[in-house]
């Protein structure tokens, strides 16, 4: 008899649970919304389906249950009873499938004013592709890939020169503009979601997929990977935000084009040295850095991250936490650095210093965190902590022990990476969070000093 | 209207086979460890498949805890929860679910079901067995080897479950895929084991529509399985070359980590439709047994007969038959190409139908019974509303449109958790209860069963019910934590740690499950033969347990359908099937 009662209680529950608590979709923000009424109207068929027959056990089990003197009705079957419920399902069924079918062509043919924008994925980051003026996408191969072209794009091939590549993993789209994502990955699988979206899809390494979708809410939203990537999937994180027409207009005149990315490989060393004259009151004339000015050593760090750092620290991406004391120093400091090539010049500069010897000022146990550096950290920046570039994973063993230790406590606590455009901080953010504590900090820089 | 026993005949057709020569075990080793006897190689199996399963139970742990309370325990690292996901779900699906059902039930219940004195071929059956052992050794030893077992998730998608980047990369992955070859190997042999005995060792009168629905579920699972695991086979083969021999079934060219990686022309969805022609007849595998299982559990404690027991018999099979043709409704986002969607989303279902009208025989053999609340009963109940819930949510999954948004998101983790964890382990519950006096020859304790029974179903429905719902939010399956979005509210990740909270609950209940079937095979007390007044075969032996060759001198002489349960005009309200009609006793 309790079985009764809990089943019942357990099947009214579950009503109650869809309609009051507060969990359901994300706030649509794309053309999608029939992909969300497909899903209301399965939830009524099933929902009907899923409470009647338990109800029916509830009855019988009330009705029928074992008592003194009760004996069962022999009725091996009932050939008519059985032909009805088959075909009232088959209706239930038709009527799912159906409005399914219809709205599933919709999905796989993209329209015809759509337009095309390519995502690459990889090993745990984001890169997109705009076509540029000649609205075609140039040729790429994984063969061409390097860390000057990270898309891997021809360089033979004239379709490539004006597109428009955006190396970062923010994303901007026009409002009300329909969209074909062509996805493609140079190493795993992995998958473009936009939760408010509805649409998602895989990548596949050799080949290109595709999804399309119509943002029709002016917003910022995440990008995730919902396929499993390796270590890094849970922070292999992206942003989409969708703009209105002028902002948008404003945003992609503001990228480069892949011709642009390969001529600014030519920089004036200088020009770099001028630029330097200010950093080097706290970073020191050869680059070695100043602890008591919390100023870590330059001389020997990646030269992409600097880069990307610099850019940062001028758009406010980072250096603006209340708490950031030393951030918010350096950031009016990135500011001198006019423009791209400002930033290009006094990063080729800084490669040239000499630096000084690291000193070793963080004790800690190496060998209690070097199964989690092993396991974890380098998947991204190596077992020899050299950096990877595919991941975009700085060099570790070029930094001051110290400036590492008081970067793990920022991204620990929010202070760093927790911009909305800081997307590769909220990546270390995430994956500084598996250091449970101080200690394990110290631990961790510790084992990076011995490498 | 005067009512017929259905079925009852008087004609038996002759033997066709001679009495089998028995095999005579001269050792203890023979006796105990390299035994022939089905029954002892039953418990081999179901013992090392609980054993096994007991890790996996103890590695959702670990997931849970994680998710639960992310960045707190600093023995959980991403690549170590990747681990335990992969190892949990592989376990239990292959290990545990399928080995149980199959060589378990199957091994104990087709010989003493069907009339026969054992497998027809008992050496090979016990070599199976041994075979299994190994794949479990060979899966138990990938935990310690350097870089530990492989953390591709269970699907083992290509190209990263072989590439760095991926935890189990190197030994890991080869060892998984060598254990499942080997489990392979030694499941086919089982397999050919269980059908052929269906087939040819039936005793006299024992027509094919007259077994029970236990037997005609394990039969049809073993042929899909049969068919099914050669797919899986000849991908672990290619995977395996892919990574000794440097061939490029599943790898294209590719960056990885900077350096360019020797592979070119493969292609990783070629592994995806090998793995899911695989993958989906899989469920049906657990599945089919549990359908069979459940129908003769509801029947005999219902006191009626299975309710349309024909169209039960040919819904077993078209369902196994159309689970070869709904694989790709598992790749609706993988980025094959899209227009299969078409093909796929109405084969599944289609499969919904046949589904459906075995769950309302279920419903309708309760219907107008005599329901005895025992506790394999409970548990029958529980599967159907588990049971009930996950297929509705396979209609979300199997229809393209409605699953995009909820592929790869926590939804589809409740859905198959529903549908093939909770209740097929539903049934196994009940069904271990219901044997358990024929298996042991004592009854389990009844406090404990029914302990574990409430803490299982109400516990287990707590865990995943609200699991659904952190998907349709937007959350991903697969993912260490989910923090840093800008979609979840807060209270997501309280809904995370009440499911933990559940899950840990309903994890202790299975040891008290566990702790109970190993007190009472000692302290339990005695059962009779027959305790649950039940028509088929294996209850009308002539010792509890079972001997060697499962009958006396005769093998039985069956004379009716396995359901004539409360049948009009006898004073029992059951008739076993070997009991002749009254036209050759009166």
């Amino acid at each position: 008899m309790s079985i009764a009662i809990v089943l019942l209680v357990l099947v009214l529950g579950t009503v109650l649970f869809h309609f009051l608590s507060p969990w359901y979709f994300t706030p649509i923000a794309s053309n999608w919304s029939a992909m969300d009424d497909t899903v209301t109207l399965t939830f009524i068929v099933t929902g009907i389906g899923f409470v009647a027959v338990n109800v029916f056990i509830v009855y019988c089990v009330i009705k029928f249950r074992n008592k003194e003197g009760r004996r069962a009705k022999y009725e091996p079957e009932s050939v008519k009873l059985e032909s009805w419920l088959t075909g009232l399902t088959t209706v239930g069924i038709a009527a799912m499938l159906a409005p399914g079918l219809f709205i599933w062509a919709e999905v796989v043919t993209p329209p015809d004013d759509a337009m095309e924008i390519e995502v690459l994925a990889r090993q745990w980051n984001w890169s997109y592709r705009l076509p540029g003026a000649d609205g075609e996408l140039g040729a790429v191969d994984v063969s061409h890939t390097t860390a000057d072209n990270p898309l891997g794009i021809d360089p033979t091939d004239p379709f490539g020169r004006d597109d428009i590549i955006i190396y970062d993993p923010v994303l901007h789209l026009e409002v009300d503009q329909p969209v074909t994502f062509l996805l493609r990955s140079t190493d795993v699988l992995h998958n473009f979601t936009v939760p408010q979206f509805r649409v998602k899809m895989d990548f596949v390494p050799g080949q290109v997929s595709y999804i399309w979708a119509e943002p029709n809410k002016v917003g910022s939203y995440d990008l995730l990977c919902e396929e499993l990537c390796g270590v890094g999937h849970y922070a292999m994180r992206g942003r989409v935000v969708v703009d209105d027409a002028e902002t948008y207009a404003r945003w992609t005149a503001d990228q480069p084009t892949f011709a642009d990315t390969q001529s600014a490989l030519s920089t004036d060393l200088l020009a770099g040295q001028t630029g330097y004259a200010l950093c080097s009151s706290c970073h020191g004339a050869d680059g070695e850095g100043n602890a008591a000015m919390h100023a870590p050593r330059l001389a020997g760090m990646d030269s992409e991250y600097m880069k990307r750092q610099l850019r940062h620290f001028k758009r406010g991406v980072r250096g603006t936490h209340e708490d950031d004391v030393w951030g918010r120093t350096m950031a009016p400091m990135a500011m001198t650095l006019a423009d791209a090539s400002a930033i290009e010049n006094v990063v080729a500069y800084i490669n040239t210093l000499p630096g000084a010897e690291l000193a070793q000022t963080i004790a800690g146990d190496p060998g209690k965190s070097a199964a989690l550096y092993k396991s974890t950290c380098a998947q991204c920046h190596g077992d020899d902590g050299r950096g990877v570039w595919t991941v975009n994973a700085p060099a570790l063993t070029d930094l001051d022990d110290w400036y590492m230790a008081e970067q793990l406590h920022n991204f620990r606590a929010g202070i760093r990476g927790r911009h909305d455009d800081d997307l590769y901080g909220l990546q270390m953010g995430l994956l500084s969070n598996t250091l449970v504590d101080d200690e394990a900090v110290n631990n961790m820089v510790a084992y990076i000093n011995t490498l | 209207m005067e009512h017929t026993a259905h079925d009852e005949s008087s004609f038996v057709r002759p033997a066709e086979m001679g009495e089998m020569e028995l095999y005579h075990p001269k050792t203890w080793l023979g006796k105990y460890v390299f035994c022939q006897d089905a029954k002892v190689i039953a418990i081999q199996y179901a013992a090392t498949a609980l054993a096994i399963g007991l890790v996996a139970l103890v590695l959702s742990w670990f997931m849970r805890l994680q998710l639960a309370w992310p960045n707190t325990f600093s023995f959980i690292d991403p690549a170590y929860y990747l681990q335990a996901v992969t190892m949990h779900g592989m376990i239990m699906v292959v290990y545990l679910l399928t080995a149980l059902f199959l060589g378990g039930f199957g091994n104990y219940l087709i010989p003493l079901m069907v009339g026969a004195r054992d497998m027809v071929f008992p050496w090979l059956n016990m070599v199976s067995f041994w075979v299994y052992f190994t794949a479990v050794l060979l899966l138990t030893a990938s935990f310690f080897v350097g870089g530990g077992s492989t953390g591709a998730g269970w699907t083992l998608y290509p190209p990263q479950a072989i590439l760095p980047g991926t935890p189990g990369s190197q030994a890991g992955i080869l060892l998984m895929l060598a254990s499942l070859a080997v489990f392979i190997i030694g499941f086919t042999m089982g397999g050919l084991n269980y059908v052929v005995t269906v087939l040819q060792a039936r005793t006299r009168g024992m027509s094919l529509m007259r077994m029970p629905l236990t037997i005609w579920g394990i039969f049809t699972a073993t042929v899909l399985a049969l068919f099914a695991f050669p797919a899986l086979f000849v991908s672990a083969i290619m995977m395996s070359l892919d990574v000794l021999l440097g061939t490029s079934f599943f790898m294209p060219a590719i960056v990885s980590m900077g350096s360019e990686a020797e592979h070119v022309g493969g292609n990783p969805l070629l592994f995806q439709h090998l793995f899911w022609f695989f993958g989906h007849p899989e469920v049906y595998i657990v599945a089919l047994p549990a359908f069979g299982i459940v129908s003769d559990l509801i029947s005999v404690h219902a006191r009626k007969n299975i309710f349309g027991y024909r169209m039960m018999v040919w819904a077993i099979v078209i369902i196994g038959a159309l689970s070869f043709v709904v694989w790709a409704h598992h790749m609706y986002v993988s980025g094959m190409n899209p227009y299969f969607g078409f093909f796929f989303a109405t084969t599944t279902l289609i499969v919904a139908i046949p589904t459906a009208l075995k769950v309302y025989n279920w419903v309708l053999t309760l219907w107008q019974g005599n329901i005895h609340l025992t506790t394999p009963m409970l548990f029958a109940i529980a599967f159907l509303l588990f049971f009930v819930n996950g297929g509705m949510t396979g209609l979300f999954l199997g229809n393209s449109t409605v699953s995009m948004p909820l592929s790869d998101t926590l939804f589809v983790v409740a859905h198959f958790h529903m549908v093939m964890a909770v209740a097929p382990v539903m049934v196994v519950c009940g069904a271990i209860y219901h044997w358990y006096p024929k298996i042991s020859g004592r009854w389990y304790h009844e406090g404990m069963a029914k302990f574990h029974f409430w803490t299982t179903f109400v516990g287990s429905y707590l865990v995943f019910l609200p699991m659904h719902y952190l998907g349709i939010m937007g959350v991903p399956r697969r993912y260490f934590e989910i923090t840093g979005t800008t979609f979840l509210p807060e209270s997501a990740h309280a809904v995370n740690a009440s499911i933990t909270i559940a899950a840990l609950v309903v994890g202790f209940a299975q040891l008290v499950f566990l702790f109970n079937l190993i007190w009472s095979a000692f302290k339990g007390e005695k059962a009779p033969g027959n305790p649950w007044n039940a028509t088929t075969l294996e209850w009308q032996t002539e010792h509890t347990p079972p001997q060697h060759g499962n009958f006396g001198k005769d093998l039985p002489c069956v004379y009716r359908w396995a359901y004539d349960y409360s049948v009009p005009g006898h004073e029992d309200d059951f008739v076993p099937q070997n009991v002749p009609p009254r036209s050759m006793t009166a």
